[in-house]
Protein backbone atom coordinates (compact mmCIF):
# COMPACT_ATOMS: atom_id res chain seq x y z
CA UNK A 1 0.00 0.00 0.00
CA UNK A 2 1.31 3.46 -0.87
CA UNK A 3 2.16 5.74 2.06
CA UNK A 4 -0.28 8.38 0.86
CA UNK A 5 -3.16 5.95 0.80
CA UNK A 6 -2.20 4.66 4.22
CA UNK A 7 -2.11 8.19 5.64
CA UNK A 8 -5.46 8.93 4.09
CA UNK A 9 -7.07 5.85 5.60
CA UNK A 10 -5.59 6.70 8.98
CA UNK A 11 -7.02 10.21 8.75
CA UNK A 12 -10.47 8.86 7.91
CA UNK A 13 -10.22 6.34 10.73
CA UNK A 14 -8.77 8.63 13.38
CA UNK A 15 -11.42 11.30 12.76
CA UNK A 16 -14.30 9.00 13.56
CA UNK A 17 -12.38 7.16 16.26
CA UNK A 18 -11.55 10.26 18.28
CA UNK A 19 -14.94 11.88 17.81
CA UNK A 20 -16.65 8.61 18.75
CA UNK A 21 -14.46 8.43 21.83
CA UNK A 22 -15.48 11.96 22.80
CA UNK A 23 -19.18 11.20 22.28
CA UNK A 24 -18.81 8.11 24.44
CA UNK A 25 -18.11 10.43 27.37
CA UNK A 26 -21.74 11.57 27.18
CA UNK A 27 -23.19 8.14 27.76
CA UNK A 28 -25.18 8.34 31.01
CA UNK A 29 -24.90 12.13 31.27
CA UNK A 30 -27.14 13.45 28.49
CA UNK A 31 -29.69 16.24 29.04
CA UNK A 32 -32.64 13.93 28.29
CA UNK A 33 -32.74 10.15 28.16
CA UNK A 34 -33.75 10.12 24.50
CA UNK A 35 -30.79 12.32 23.58
CA UNK A 36 -28.43 10.24 25.66
CA UNK A 37 -29.48 7.31 23.52
CA UNK A 38 -29.20 9.28 20.29
CA UNK A 39 -25.69 10.58 20.94
CA UNK A 40 -24.57 7.09 21.92
CA UNK A 41 -25.94 5.82 18.63
CA UNK A 42 -23.71 8.25 16.78
CA UNK A 43 -20.74 7.16 18.87
CA UNK A 44 -21.49 3.55 17.97
CA UNK A 45 -21.69 4.36 14.27
CA UNK A 46 -18.47 6.37 14.26
CA UNK A 47 -16.39 3.82 16.14
CA UNK A 48 -17.89 1.12 13.94
CA UNK A 49 -16.74 3.04 10.89
CA UNK A 50 -13.29 3.49 12.41
CA UNK A 51 -13.03 -0.27 12.85
CA UNK A 52 -13.69 -0.78 9.16
CA UNK A 53 -10.72 1.38 8.22
CA UNK A 54 -8.43 -0.09 10.87
CA UNK A 55 -9.36 -3.59 9.79
CA UNK A 56 -8.56 -2.71 6.18
CA UNK A 57 -5.14 -1.45 7.21
CA UNK A 58 -4.65 -4.39 9.54
CA UNK A 59 -5.35 -6.88 6.78
CA UNK A 60 -2.81 -5.32 4.45
CA UNK A 61 -0.18 -4.92 7.15
CA UNK A 62 -0.76 -8.11 9.13
CA UNK A 63 -1.81 -6.33 12.31
CA UNK A 64 -4.81 -6.43 14.59
CA UNK A 65 -7.31 -3.59 14.31
CA UNK A 66 -6.63 -2.49 17.88
CA UNK A 67 -2.95 -1.83 17.16
CA UNK A 68 -3.87 1.40 15.40
CA UNK A 69 -6.02 3.14 18.00
CA UNK A 70 -4.27 1.60 21.00
CA UNK A 71 -0.56 1.54 20.18
CA UNK A 72 0.19 4.80 18.39
CA UNK A 73 1.15 8.01 20.16
CA UNK A 74 -0.19 11.52 19.62
CA UNK A 75 2.04 12.47 16.69
CA UNK A 76 0.94 9.48 14.63
CA UNK A 77 -2.76 10.34 14.83
CA UNK A 78 -4.15 12.20 11.82
CA UNK A 79 -7.56 13.28 13.05
CA UNK A 80 -8.64 16.89 12.55
CA UNK A 81 -8.42 19.09 15.65
CA UNK A 82 -12.20 19.59 15.80
CA UNK A 83 -12.72 15.98 16.83
CA UNK A 84 -10.55 16.31 19.93
CA UNK A 85 -12.13 19.49 21.29
CA UNK A 86 -13.70 18.72 24.71
CA UNK A 87 -17.45 18.10 24.76
CA UNK A 88 -18.36 21.27 26.65
CA UNK A 89 -22.12 21.60 27.17
CA UNK A 90 -24.74 19.91 25.02
CA UNK A 91 -24.80 22.87 22.61
CA UNK A 92 -21.03 22.76 22.13
CA UNK A 93 -21.21 19.05 21.37
CA UNK A 94 -24.08 19.56 18.94
CA UNK A 95 -22.32 22.40 17.13
CA UNK A 96 -19.11 20.38 16.86
CA UNK A 97 -21.12 17.44 15.61
CA UNK A 98 -22.96 19.48 13.02
CA UNK A 99 -19.72 20.91 11.63
CA UNK A 100 -18.21 17.47 11.46
CA UNK A 101 -21.32 15.89 9.94
CA UNK A 102 -21.41 18.47 7.13
CA UNK A 103 -17.84 17.53 6.26
CA UNK A 104 -18.16 13.82 6.89
CA UNK A 105 -21.33 13.44 4.85
CA UNK A 106 -19.97 15.07 1.71
CA UNK A 107 -16.60 13.41 2.09
CA UNK A 108 -18.26 10.01 2.24
CA UNK A 109 -20.51 10.92 -0.66
CA UNK A 110 -17.43 11.60 -2.77
CA UNK A 111 -15.80 8.42 -1.56
CA UNK A 112 -18.68 6.18 -2.63
CA UNK A 113 -17.26 6.36 -6.17
CA UNK A 114 -13.66 5.87 -5.07
CA UNK A 115 -11.45 3.84 -7.34
CA UNK A 116 -10.41 1.99 -4.21
CA UNK A 117 -13.20 -0.53 -3.87
CA UNK A 118 -12.71 -1.16 -0.19
CA UNK A 119 -13.02 2.54 0.64
CA UNK A 120 -16.02 2.86 -1.68
CA UNK A 121 -17.73 0.01 0.16
CA UNK A 122 -17.04 1.55 3.56
CA UNK A 123 -18.35 4.90 2.32
CA UNK A 124 -21.54 3.37 0.95
CA UNK A 125 -22.26 1.77 4.27
CA UNK A 126 -21.30 4.76 6.39
CA UNK A 127 -23.10 7.41 4.40
CA UNK A 128 -26.44 5.98 5.47
CA UNK A 129 -25.45 6.58 9.06
CA UNK A 130 -23.92 9.98 8.29
CA UNK A 131 -27.19 11.06 6.67
CA UNK A 132 -28.94 10.43 9.93
CA UNK A 133 -26.20 12.13 11.97
CA UNK A 134 -26.41 15.26 9.87
CA UNK A 135 -30.19 15.37 10.14
CA UNK A 136 -29.93 14.95 13.91
CA UNK A 137 -27.22 17.53 14.59
CA UNK A 138 -28.68 19.98 12.06
CA UNK A 139 -32.09 19.80 13.71
CA UNK A 140 -30.57 20.34 17.12
CA UNK A 141 -28.53 23.35 16.01
CA UNK A 142 -31.75 24.86 14.64
CA UNK A 143 -33.81 23.95 17.69
CA UNK A 144 -31.29 25.45 20.11
CA UNK A 145 -30.32 28.42 17.93
CA UNK A 146 -33.99 29.36 17.49
CA UNK A 147 -35.18 28.14 20.91
CA UNK A 148 -34.93 30.55 23.84
CA UNK A 149 -32.85 33.70 24.27
CA UNK A 150 -30.48 31.74 26.50
CA UNK A 151 -30.07 28.84 24.10
CA UNK A 152 -29.55 31.23 21.21
CA UNK A 153 -26.73 32.98 23.02
CA UNK A 154 -25.16 29.72 24.04
CA UNK A 155 -25.22 28.40 20.47
CA UNK A 156 -23.80 31.63 19.09
CA UNK A 157 -20.95 31.27 21.58
CA UNK A 158 -20.42 27.63 20.57
CA UNK A 159 -20.25 28.67 16.93
CA UNK A 160 -17.77 31.45 17.69
CA UNK A 161 -15.64 29.07 19.76
CA UNK A 162 -15.60 26.28 17.21
CA UNK A 163 -15.23 28.16 13.92
CA UNK A 164 -11.43 28.21 14.26
CA UNK A 165 -11.58 24.42 13.75
CA UNK A 166 -13.88 24.47 10.74
CA UNK A 167 -11.59 25.16 7.82
CA UNK A 168 -9.00 22.55 8.66
CA UNK A 169 -11.42 19.95 7.35
CA UNK A 170 -11.09 21.32 3.83
CA UNK A 171 -7.42 22.20 3.66
CA UNK A 172 -5.91 19.15 2.00
CA UNK A 173 -2.70 17.54 3.17
CA UNK A 174 -0.38 16.27 0.46
CA UNK A 175 -1.68 12.71 0.91
CA UNK A 176 -5.24 13.86 0.29
CA UNK A 177 -4.20 15.64 -2.88
CA UNK A 178 -2.43 12.50 -4.02
CA UNK A 179 -5.47 10.37 -3.28
CA UNK A 180 -7.68 12.76 -5.16
CA UNK A 181 -5.37 12.61 -8.17
CA UNK A 182 -5.60 8.83 -8.06
CA UNK A 183 -9.42 9.05 -7.96
CA UNK A 184 -9.39 7.50 -4.49
CA UNK A 185 -10.70 10.55 -2.65
CA UNK A 186 -12.97 13.45 -3.60
CA UNK A 187 -11.55 16.92 -4.10
CA UNK A 188 -11.39 18.92 -0.87
CA UNK A 189 -12.77 21.90 -2.76
CA UNK A 190 -15.89 20.03 -3.78
CA UNK A 191 -16.41 18.80 -0.24
CA UNK A 192 -15.81 22.32 1.06
CA UNK A 193 -18.39 23.95 -1.15
CA UNK A 194 -21.14 21.40 -0.46
CA UNK A 195 -20.40 21.34 3.27
CA UNK A 196 -20.29 25.13 3.48
CA UNK A 197 -23.56 25.47 1.69
CA UNK A 198 -25.25 22.98 3.97
CA UNK A 199 -23.75 24.43 7.12
CA UNK A 200 -24.72 27.99 6.20
CA UNK A 201 -28.28 26.90 5.44
CA UNK A 202 -28.50 25.33 8.91
CA UNK A 203 -27.08 28.45 10.57
CA UNK A 204 -29.59 30.67 8.77
CA UNK A 205 -32.46 28.54 9.97
CA UNK A 206 -30.97 28.54 13.42
CA UNK A 207 -30.79 32.38 13.33
CA UNK A 208 -27.06 32.20 14.07
CA UNK A 209 -24.41 34.56 12.71
CA UNK A 210 -21.11 33.40 11.29
CA UNK A 211 -18.45 35.32 13.29
CA UNK A 212 -16.92 38.09 11.22
CA UNK A 213 -13.36 37.27 12.05
CA UNK A 214 -11.79 34.10 13.31
CA UNK A 215 -8.42 32.48 13.09
CA UNK A 216 -8.26 29.04 11.48
CA UNK A 217 -6.24 26.39 13.22
CA UNK A 218 -4.79 23.36 11.58
CA UNK A 219 -2.24 20.61 12.08
CA UNK A 220 -4.21 17.55 13.10
CA UNK A 221 -4.03 15.90 9.69
CA UNK A 222 -0.25 15.92 9.90
CA UNK A 223 -0.06 14.94 13.58
CA UNK A 224 0.25 18.36 15.18
CA UNK A 225 -2.50 18.17 17.75
CA UNK A 226 -3.92 20.14 20.63
CA UNK A 227 -2.98 19.08 24.14
CA UNK A 228 -6.37 17.38 24.40
CA UNK A 229 -5.35 14.37 22.36
CA UNK A 230 -2.73 13.16 24.81
CA UNK A 231 -5.36 12.87 27.52
CA UNK A 232 -7.82 11.17 25.21
CA UNK A 233 -5.18 8.58 24.36
CA UNK A 234 -4.13 8.14 27.98
CA UNK A 235 -7.69 7.10 28.73
CA UNK A 236 -8.27 5.08 25.61
CA UNK A 237 -4.98 3.19 25.67
CA UNK A 238 -4.49 2.66 29.37
CA UNK A 239 -5.29 -1.07 29.52
CA UNK A 240 -3.39 -1.95 26.36
CA UNK A 241 -0.40 0.00 27.64
CA UNK A 242 -0.56 -1.37 31.19
CA UNK A 243 -0.84 -5.00 30.12
CA UNK A 244 0.93 -5.31 26.78
CA UNK A 245 0.26 -8.23 24.52
CA UNK A 246 -2.76 -9.80 26.19
CA UNK A 247 -6.24 -10.51 24.88
CA UNK A 248 -9.32 -8.89 26.32
CA UNK B 1 -69.28 0.09 50.77
CA UNK B 2 -70.62 -2.93 49.00
CA UNK B 3 -69.54 -1.44 45.74
CA UNK B 4 -65.96 -0.94 46.84
CA UNK B 5 -65.88 -4.48 48.07
CA UNK B 6 -67.13 -5.86 44.82
CA UNK B 7 -64.53 -3.79 42.93
CA UNK B 8 -61.84 -5.20 45.18
CA UNK B 9 -63.17 -8.69 44.80
CA UNK B 10 -63.34 -8.47 41.06
CA UNK B 11 -59.84 -7.07 41.01
CA UNK B 12 -58.44 -9.90 43.12
CA UNK B 13 -60.45 -12.39 41.07
CA UNK B 14 -58.79 -11.18 37.91
CA UNK B 15 -55.38 -11.52 39.48
CA UNK B 16 -56.15 -14.99 40.77
CA UNK B 17 -57.22 -15.93 37.23
CA UNK B 18 -53.84 -14.70 35.89
CA UNK B 19 -55.55 -11.93 33.92
CA UNK B 20 -53.53 -8.74 33.50
CA UNK B 21 -54.59 -5.50 35.14
CA UNK B 22 -54.47 -2.67 32.60
CA UNK B 23 -54.09 1.07 33.15
CA UNK B 24 -57.81 1.77 32.54
CA UNK B 25 -58.94 -0.92 35.02
CA UNK B 26 -60.02 -0.18 38.55
CA UNK B 27 -57.30 -0.91 41.09
CA UNK B 28 -56.88 -0.35 44.81
CA UNK B 29 -54.95 2.79 45.62
CA UNK B 30 -52.38 0.77 47.53
CA UNK B 31 -51.79 -1.45 44.49
CA UNK B 32 -51.21 1.64 42.37
CA UNK B 33 -48.82 3.08 44.94
CA UNK B 34 -46.90 -0.16 45.29
CA UNK B 35 -46.49 -0.38 41.55
CA UNK B 36 -45.37 3.22 41.20
CA UNK B 37 -42.80 2.63 43.91
CA UNK B 38 -41.56 -0.64 42.46
CA UNK B 39 -41.51 0.24 38.75
CA UNK B 40 -40.00 3.66 39.24
CA UNK B 41 -37.38 2.21 41.56
CA UNK B 42 -36.60 -0.23 38.79
CA UNK B 43 -36.46 2.58 36.21
CA UNK B 44 -34.13 4.64 38.39
CA UNK B 45 -31.88 1.61 38.82
CA UNK B 46 -31.51 1.28 35.06
CA UNK B 47 -30.52 4.93 34.78
CA UNK B 48 -28.20 5.14 37.77
CA UNK B 49 -26.82 1.78 36.67
CA UNK B 50 -25.47 3.44 33.54
CA UNK B 51 -22.91 5.32 35.63
CA UNK B 52 -20.59 2.66 37.07
CA UNK B 53 -20.21 0.99 33.68
CA UNK B 54 -20.30 4.18 31.64
CA UNK B 55 -17.22 5.00 33.61
CA UNK B 56 -15.22 2.49 31.56
CA UNK B 57 -16.46 3.34 28.06
CA UNK B 58 -13.52 5.57 27.27
CA UNK B 59 -11.12 3.00 28.75
CA UNK B 60 -12.42 -0.23 27.26
CA UNK B 61 -9.43 -2.34 26.19
CA UNK B 62 -10.45 -3.00 22.58
CA UNK B 63 -12.77 -1.50 20.00
CA UNK B 64 -14.95 -4.58 20.07
CA UNK B 65 -15.40 -4.31 23.84
CA UNK B 66 -15.90 -0.57 23.62
CA UNK B 67 -18.77 -0.97 21.15
CA UNK B 68 -20.36 -3.73 23.20
CA UNK B 69 -20.16 -1.66 26.37
CA UNK B 70 -21.56 1.45 24.67
CA UNK B 71 -24.44 -0.61 23.32
CA UNK B 72 -25.04 -2.18 26.70
CA UNK B 73 -25.16 1.06 28.62
CA UNK B 74 -27.41 2.44 25.91
CA UNK B 75 -29.73 -0.54 26.36
CA UNK B 76 -30.01 0.33 30.04
CA UNK B 77 -31.12 3.84 29.07
CA UNK B 78 -33.75 2.20 26.87
CA UNK B 79 -34.88 0.04 29.78
CA UNK B 80 -35.23 3.16 31.88
CA UNK B 81 -37.39 4.69 29.16
CA UNK B 82 -39.75 1.70 28.88
CA UNK B 83 -40.10 1.60 32.64
CA UNK B 84 -40.75 5.32 33.05
CA UNK B 85 -43.45 4.96 30.39
CA UNK B 86 -44.94 2.00 32.23
CA UNK B 87 -44.98 4.06 35.45
CA UNK B 88 -46.62 6.96 33.64
CA UNK B 89 -49.62 4.77 32.82
CA UNK B 90 -50.30 4.85 36.58
CA UNK B 91 -50.87 8.58 36.51
CA UNK B 92 -47.52 10.10 37.45
CA UNK B 93 -45.20 12.03 35.13
CA UNK B 94 -41.59 11.25 34.31
CA UNK B 95 -40.62 14.67 35.68
CA UNK B 96 -42.17 13.88 39.05
CA UNK B 97 -40.43 10.52 39.13
CA UNK B 98 -37.08 12.08 38.33
CA UNK B 99 -37.62 14.70 41.01
CA UNK B 100 -38.24 11.91 43.50
CA UNK B 101 -34.96 10.30 42.52
CA UNK B 102 -33.03 13.54 42.79
CA UNK B 103 -34.52 14.53 46.13
CA UNK B 104 -33.60 11.14 47.57
CA UNK B 105 -37.24 10.21 48.11
CA UNK B 106 -37.13 7.36 45.58
CA UNK B 107 -34.61 4.56 45.85
CA UNK B 108 -32.63 2.67 43.26
CA UNK B 109 -30.79 -0.62 43.46
CA UNK B 110 -27.99 -0.23 45.97
CA UNK B 111 -25.59 -2.31 43.86
CA UNK B 112 -24.84 0.77 41.76
CA UNK B 113 -23.37 2.49 44.76
CA UNK B 114 -20.29 0.30 44.50
CA UNK B 115 -17.34 1.55 42.45
CA UNK B 116 -15.97 0.05 39.22
CA UNK B 117 -12.22 -0.10 39.75
CA UNK B 118 -10.82 -2.40 37.10
CA UNK B 119 -11.87 -3.64 33.67
CA UNK B 120 -12.95 -7.02 34.99
CA UNK B 121 -15.54 -5.19 37.10
CA UNK B 122 -17.35 -4.61 33.82
CA UNK B 123 -17.38 -8.35 33.23
CA UNK B 124 -18.42 -9.05 36.82
CA UNK B 125 -21.29 -6.59 36.59
CA UNK B 126 -22.55 -8.18 33.39
CA UNK B 127 -22.29 -11.66 34.80
CA UNK B 128 -23.47 -11.11 38.37
CA UNK B 129 -25.47 -7.89 38.41
CA UNK B 130 -27.29 -8.39 35.12
CA UNK B 131 -27.54 -12.05 36.08
CA UNK B 132 -29.27 -11.19 39.34
CA UNK B 133 -31.45 -8.66 37.53
CA UNK B 134 -32.58 -11.37 35.12
CA UNK B 135 -33.68 -13.62 37.97
CA UNK B 136 -35.93 -10.85 39.19
CA UNK B 137 -37.09 -9.79 35.77
CA UNK B 138 -37.92 -13.18 34.35
CA UNK B 139 -40.27 -13.61 37.30
CA UNK B 140 -41.69 -10.16 36.64
CA UNK B 141 -42.65 -11.02 33.05
CA UNK B 142 -45.66 -12.64 34.73
CA UNK B 143 -46.42 -9.73 37.05
CA UNK B 144 -50.08 -8.77 37.28
CA UNK B 145 -49.79 -5.25 35.87
CA UNK B 146 -49.88 -5.46 32.06
CA UNK B 147 -47.66 -2.51 31.07
CA UNK B 148 -45.00 -3.62 33.57
CA UNK B 149 -45.11 -7.23 32.42
CA UNK B 150 -44.78 -6.24 28.76
CA UNK B 151 -41.86 -3.90 29.50
CA UNK B 152 -40.18 -6.80 31.31
CA UNK B 153 -40.49 -9.13 28.34
CA UNK B 154 -38.62 -6.68 26.12
CA UNK B 155 -36.03 -5.99 28.77
CA UNK B 156 -35.32 -9.63 29.59
CA UNK B 157 -34.14 -10.42 26.09
CA UNK B 158 -31.50 -7.72 26.30
CA UNK B 159 -30.47 -8.54 29.84
CA UNK B 160 -29.57 -12.10 29.02
CA UNK B 161 -27.40 -10.78 26.22
CA UNK B 162 -25.68 -8.48 28.71
CA UNK B 163 -25.05 -11.37 31.02
CA UNK B 164 -23.44 -13.46 28.32
CA UNK B 165 -21.34 -10.51 27.26
CA UNK B 166 -20.12 -9.97 30.82
CA UNK B 167 -19.34 -13.63 31.23
CA UNK B 168 -17.41 -13.57 27.95
CA UNK B 169 -15.23 -10.73 29.25
CA UNK B 170 -14.38 -12.81 32.31
CA UNK B 171 -13.87 -16.01 30.38
CA UNK B 172 -11.46 -14.33 27.98
CA UNK B 173 -9.50 -12.93 30.90
CA UNK B 174 -9.49 -16.24 32.79
CA UNK B 175 -7.99 -17.85 29.71
CA UNK B 176 -5.33 -15.14 29.63
CA UNK B 177 -2.44 -14.31 31.94
CA UNK B 178 -2.22 -14.96 35.69
CA UNK B 179 -2.50 -11.24 36.22
CA UNK B 180 -5.76 -11.10 34.31
CA UNK B 181 -7.18 -14.02 36.23
CA UNK B 182 -6.22 -12.36 39.48
CA UNK B 183 -8.05 -9.25 38.34
CA UNK B 184 -11.17 -11.32 37.69
CA UNK B 185 -10.95 -13.02 41.08
CA UNK B 186 -10.66 -9.66 42.79
CA UNK B 187 -13.70 -8.30 40.93
CA UNK B 188 -15.79 -11.31 41.81
CA UNK B 189 -14.69 -11.03 45.44
CA UNK B 190 -16.01 -7.48 45.52
CA UNK B 191 -19.23 -7.98 43.52
CA UNK B 192 -20.47 -11.30 44.84
CA UNK B 193 -22.03 -10.21 48.13
CA UNK B 194 -23.51 -6.96 46.83
CA UNK B 195 -25.10 -9.03 44.02
CA UNK B 196 -26.77 -11.30 46.58
CA UNK B 197 -28.04 -8.19 48.35
CA UNK B 198 -29.80 -7.14 45.14
CA UNK B 199 -32.68 -9.47 46.01
CA UNK B 200 -33.46 -7.42 49.08
CA UNK B 201 -33.96 -8.32 52.73
CA UNK B 202 -34.72 -11.91 53.59
CA UNK B 203 -38.39 -12.88 53.59
CA UNK B 204 -38.75 -12.75 57.35
CA UNK B 205 -37.59 -9.14 57.18
CA UNK B 206 -39.42 -7.91 54.11
CA UNK B 207 -42.45 -5.79 55.09
CA UNK B 208 -44.21 -5.49 51.72
CA UNK B 209 -43.64 -9.00 50.46
CA UNK B 210 -46.84 -10.80 51.49
CA UNK B 211 -49.18 -8.24 49.97
CA UNK B 212 -47.06 -7.97 46.81
CA UNK B 213 -47.19 -11.74 46.36
CA UNK B 214 -50.94 -11.78 46.82
CA UNK B 215 -51.30 -9.06 44.17
CA UNK B 216 -48.79 -10.89 42.01
CA UNK B 217 -46.78 -7.70 41.74
CA UNK B 218 -44.01 -10.00 42.89
CA UNK B 219 -44.12 -13.61 41.80
CA UNK B 220 -41.35 -15.11 43.90
CA UNK B 221 -40.02 -14.09 47.29
CA UNK B 222 -36.63 -12.45 47.78
CA UNK B 223 -35.11 -15.59 49.25
CA UNK B 224 -36.46 -17.86 46.51
CA UNK B 225 -34.95 -15.61 43.85
CA UNK B 226 -31.66 -15.37 45.69
CA UNK B 227 -31.45 -19.15 45.93
CA UNK B 228 -32.14 -19.53 42.22
CA UNK B 229 -29.39 -17.06 41.47
CA UNK B 230 -26.85 -18.86 43.62
CA UNK B 231 -27.77 -22.22 42.08
CA UNK B 232 -27.35 -20.84 38.59
CA UNK B 233 -24.10 -19.00 39.27
CA UNK B 234 -21.96 -21.52 41.12
CA UNK B 235 -21.44 -23.87 38.14
CA UNK B 236 -20.58 -20.86 35.96
CA UNK B 237 -17.92 -19.82 38.46
CA UNK B 238 -16.47 -23.31 38.25
CA UNK B 239 -16.09 -23.00 34.49
CA UNK B 240 -14.24 -19.73 34.99
CA UNK B 241 -12.01 -21.46 37.51
CA UNK B 242 -12.52 -18.83 40.19
CA UNK B 243 -13.64 -19.07 43.81
CA UNK B 244 -16.77 -17.41 45.11
CA UNK B 245 -15.88 -15.60 48.36
CA UNK B 246 -18.07 -17.63 50.69
CA UNK B 247 -16.53 -20.47 52.76
CA UNK B 248 -20.03 -21.76 53.59
CA UNK B 249 -21.04 -22.18 49.98
CA UNK B 250 -21.73 -25.87 49.49
CA UNK B 251 -24.14 -28.09 47.63
CA UNK B 252 -26.81 -29.52 49.92
CA UNK B 253 -27.90 -32.92 48.60
CA UNK B 254 -31.03 -33.12 50.71
CA UNK B 255 -32.29 -29.66 49.71
CA UNK B 256 -31.10 -29.95 46.14
CA UNK B 257 -29.72 -26.42 46.42
CA UNK B 258 -26.53 -24.65 47.38
CA UNK B 259 -26.28 -23.49 50.98
CA UNK B 260 -24.55 -20.18 51.43
CA UNK B 261 -23.40 -17.88 54.19
CA UNK B 262 -25.20 -14.99 55.84
CA UNK B 263 -25.28 -11.64 54.06
CA UNK B 264 -23.79 -8.71 55.94
CA UNK B 265 -27.12 -7.00 56.53
CA UNK B 266 -25.51 -4.10 58.30
CA UNK B 267 -23.60 -3.25 55.12
CA UNK B 268 -26.83 -3.61 53.14
CA UNK B 269 -28.66 -1.20 55.47
CA UNK B 270 -25.82 1.30 55.30
CA UNK B 271 -25.71 1.32 51.52
CA UNK B 272 -29.51 1.55 51.20
CA UNK B 273 -29.61 4.44 53.63
CA UNK B 274 -27.04 6.44 51.69
CA UNK B 275 -23.70 5.45 53.18
CA UNK B 276 -22.37 3.22 50.41
CA UNK B 277 -19.06 3.95 48.71
CA UNK B 278 -20.59 5.99 45.84
CA UNK B 279 -24.14 7.01 46.83
CA UNK B 280 -23.30 10.68 46.82
CA UNK B 281 -21.38 10.58 43.56
CA UNK B 282 -24.10 8.67 41.72
CA UNK B 283 -26.86 11.00 42.74
CA UNK B 284 -24.72 14.05 42.12
CA UNK B 285 -23.96 12.85 38.59
CA UNK B 286 -27.67 12.42 37.85
CA UNK B 287 -28.60 15.80 39.32
CA UNK B 288 -25.78 17.48 37.43
CA UNK B 289 -26.81 15.98 34.09
CA UNK B 290 -30.39 17.03 34.73
CA UNK B 291 -29.58 20.58 35.80
CA UNK B 292 -27.12 21.15 32.99
CA UNK B 293 -29.82 19.95 30.64
CA UNK B 294 -32.41 22.49 31.86
CA UNK B 295 -31.69 25.06 29.19
CA UNK B 296 -31.69 22.35 26.51
CA UNK B 297 -35.12 21.04 27.48
CA UNK B 298 -36.49 24.56 27.78
CA UNK B 299 -35.18 25.48 24.35
CA UNK B 300 -36.55 22.32 22.80
CA UNK B 301 -40.04 22.96 24.12
CA UNK B 302 -39.88 26.66 23.19
CA UNK B 303 -38.91 25.68 19.68
CA UNK B 304 -41.66 23.08 19.47
CA UNK B 305 -44.18 25.75 20.56
CA UNK B 306 -42.92 28.13 17.88
CA UNK B 307 -43.28 25.47 15.21
CA UNK B 308 -46.77 24.63 16.41
CA UNK B 309 -47.98 28.21 16.23
CA UNK B 310 -46.30 28.64 12.86
CA UNK B 311 -48.08 25.64 11.39
CA UNK B 312 -51.39 26.78 12.95
CA UNK B 313 -50.89 30.20 11.36
CA UNK B 314 -50.25 28.67 7.97
CA UNK B 315 -53.35 26.48 8.25
CA UNK B 316 -55.46 29.55 9.15
FE1 LIG C 1 -31.40 -3.15 32.23
FE1 LIG D 1 -28.48 -4.98 31.62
Amino acid sequence: MENQLRDYILMMADNVMILGQRLGEWCGHGPVLEQDIAITNIALDLIGEARNYYQYLGETEGKKEDEYPMKRDVRAFKNILLTEVPNGHWGDTIMRQCMFDCYHYYLLEGMTTSKNERLAAIAKKSIKEATYHLAFSGEWVIRLGDGTEESHQKMQQSLDDLMPYFNEMFIPESYEIWCHEQNIAPSSEVVRSSANEKFNAILTQATLQMPEKYYSKKGGKSGLHTENLGFILADMQYLQRSYPGVDW
Amino acid sequence: MENVNSFEERFQQKIDNEEKIEARDWMPEAYRKTLIRQISQHAHSEIVGMLPEGNFITRAPSLKRKLALLAKVQDEAGHGLYLYSATETLGISRDELIDQLHSGKAKYSSIFNYPTLTWSDIGAIGWLVDGAAIMNQVALCRTSYGPYARAMVRICKEESFHQRQGYDILLTMCNGTAEQKEMVQDSVNRWWWPSLMMFGPSDSDSPHSAQSLKWKVKRLSNDELRQRFVDMTVPQAEILGITLPDPLLKYNESRGHYDFGEIDWEEFRQVVSGNGPCNKERLQARVKAHEEGNWVREAASAYAEKMKSKSLASVA
